[in-house]
């Protein structure tokens, strides 16, 4: 059972990866016994199962999953939101609105057209669109911050092993941070400054996903990035 | 440009009027990802010829009323820019360049995972800068590393490379006067790490022996070109990871 190549190595769409009897992971096919990567993206493989992990790619709902949209459309009961996915999803009234009446209700005045909202994918397969909810806590619309977009794909970098990137980002800047699994996440700051610090560490970690050593090098970014700050007396004092 | 045809295609020392021998491929430079506002972009200078592709979707279909119940919508634009030629091409596309985009889409289709994606839209636009013969094939070429730039999952990188028939012997990747002058030409496009033939053409006369011949060398020009194309793509991010990682 021959594995063609090493551990985080960078293969494109069409290279046979393995041979045997390995199960076909994510971005991989299987032709007989023989199994080639979709995508262009690191090699991973262990002794069951090959997969690539993809540099880039689109966003694909699944249940559960946390998104960040942008309402596009509003209609007699409901609105639909574009959430950066092939699909356009629908958010029903009677999920936000308790005892939704169409005659009386006006969505306007609820979500309007450019709203942004925390959302999470209820339903969703290959014969409709996804529907959301935004009836748990934390959901709902977005009244301030910033939202950066990044390919899907990183969003696991962002995030860190057991979420040691993202703890480093709210840590050095006390930014609040959500992060949508369709690539775009929210930071909400004390001030744009430091929002405006996670949003660079963000397209850092983005651009360099598929490298090593990359905790330190945005921590110590962000720190340099203080730095600079506190002493051309921008922010003042610190945000402690 | 070729102002003034040559009398002979090849000369006594087998050198043809770019001073190729009969088995070369013209110089060829690709690019991954230059284009910031397409989903997926590349570009490609082989010889004179300089095209640009561009990748969007998969996205809603937009008219609805296009959309398949079973598999993304793959549509494609091949078009020549009116400064691509001497002498001025109408924008407006022609019927050659309706054809080309037809085929140029059937070339590509068997390489990409419709099926995933079903009401949904992939576009492709080929434009073509500066045209000297073999452009549907570096056209294809661009297009399938646009499309792996963009994230969609595909079989394998379709690559296209002609070869053809000038002053009585069998040549690899004709310009535009030896497509012209020449006796045949024979596009090719192949899938090499699944030994697949995604597109075959053939304009002129060629004995059967000569066919085989030609597609043969044809599909060792693909090989060649497939070694560039994922040089090309990797390009782009082993550059990054050198840069960081001293």
């Amino acid at each position: 059972m021959p594995v063609f190549y090493d551990n985080r190595e960078l293969v494109t769409p069409g290279d046979l990866l393995a041979e045997g009897n390995y199960a076909a992971g994510k971005n991989t096919y299987k032709v007989g016994n023989r199994i080639y990567a979709s995508q262009l993206g690191l090699m991973e493989y262990d002794k069951r199962e090959v997969r690539v992990v993809a540099l880039n790619a689109f966003y694909t709902p699944s249940v559960g999953d946390l998104v960040i949209g942008k309402i596009v459309e509003v209609n007699v009961n409901g609105w639909t939101v574009d959430i950066n996915a092939p699909y356009l999803a629908t958010l029903k009234a009677s999920d936000v609105i308790e005892r939704f009446r169409p005659q009386r209700d006006d969505l306007l005045s609820v979500l309007d057209i450019g709203d942004l909202i925390t959302a999470k994918i209820v339903s969703y397969d290959r014969s409709r669109p996804p529907t959301l909810t935004i009836r748990e806590p934390g959901l709902g619309k977005i009244t301030y911050g910033q939202v950066v977009k990044i390919t899907p794909t990183k969003i696991p970098r962002v995030i860190g092993r057991k979420g040691s990137m993202i703890s480093v980002l709210k840590r050095e800047t006390g930014c609040k941070i959500v992060v949508g699994q369709n690539g775009l996440i929210l930071v909400q700051g004390r001030n744009p400054e430091d929002e405006r610090l996670v949003v660079m560490a963000i397209h850092k970690i983005e651009r360099e996903a598929h490298t090593s050593g990359l905790t330190d090098r945005v921590t110590e970014m962000i720190r340099k990035g203080r730095v600079a700050r506190n002493e051309s007396g921008v922010a003042g004092k610190a945000n402690r | 440009m070729n102002q003034e045809l040559p009398e002979r295609l090849i000369d006594e020392s087998m050198r043809r009027v770019d001073g190729r021998k009969p088995d070369e491929l013209r110089p060829i430079k690709i690019e991954v990802g230059v284009l910031s506002n397409a989903d997926g972009s590349a570009y490609i200078e082989q010889g004179r010829n300089k095209i640009l592709a561009a990748v969007y979707g998969p996205k809603e279909v937009h008219p609805r009323h296009l959309s398949l119940p079973d598999r993304a919508l793959l549509r494609c634009r091949y078009h020549m820019a009116p400064f691509s030629v001497e002498e001025r091409k109408s924008p407006a596309p022609s019927r050659r360049e309706i054809e080309l985009s037809k085929v140029i889409r059937e070339a590509l289709e068997p390489a990409i995972f419709l099926e995933r994606y079903p009401r949904t839209a992939i576009d492709i636009f080929i434009e073509i800068l500066q045209a000297d013969g073999g452009t549907r094939c570096a056209g294809i070429t661009v297009a399938s590393l646009a499309l792996a730039d963009a994230g969609i999952p595909m079989r394998d990188l379709v690559v296209a490379c002609a070869a053809g028939k000038v002053d009585g012997t069998i040549v690899l990747d004709l310009n535009d006067v030896e497509d012209k002058l020449g006796e045949a030409d024979l596009p090719v496009a192949v899938m090499p790490s699944l030994n697949a033939v995604t597109l075959l053409q053939m304009d002129g006369l060629l004995t059967l022996e000569e066919f085989e011949q030609a597609i043969n060398l044809a599909i060792d020009g693909c090989k060649r070109i497939y070694k560039l194309q994922k040089e090309a793509l990797k390009a782009k991010y082993l550059a990054i990871k050198e840069e960081v990682e001293e």
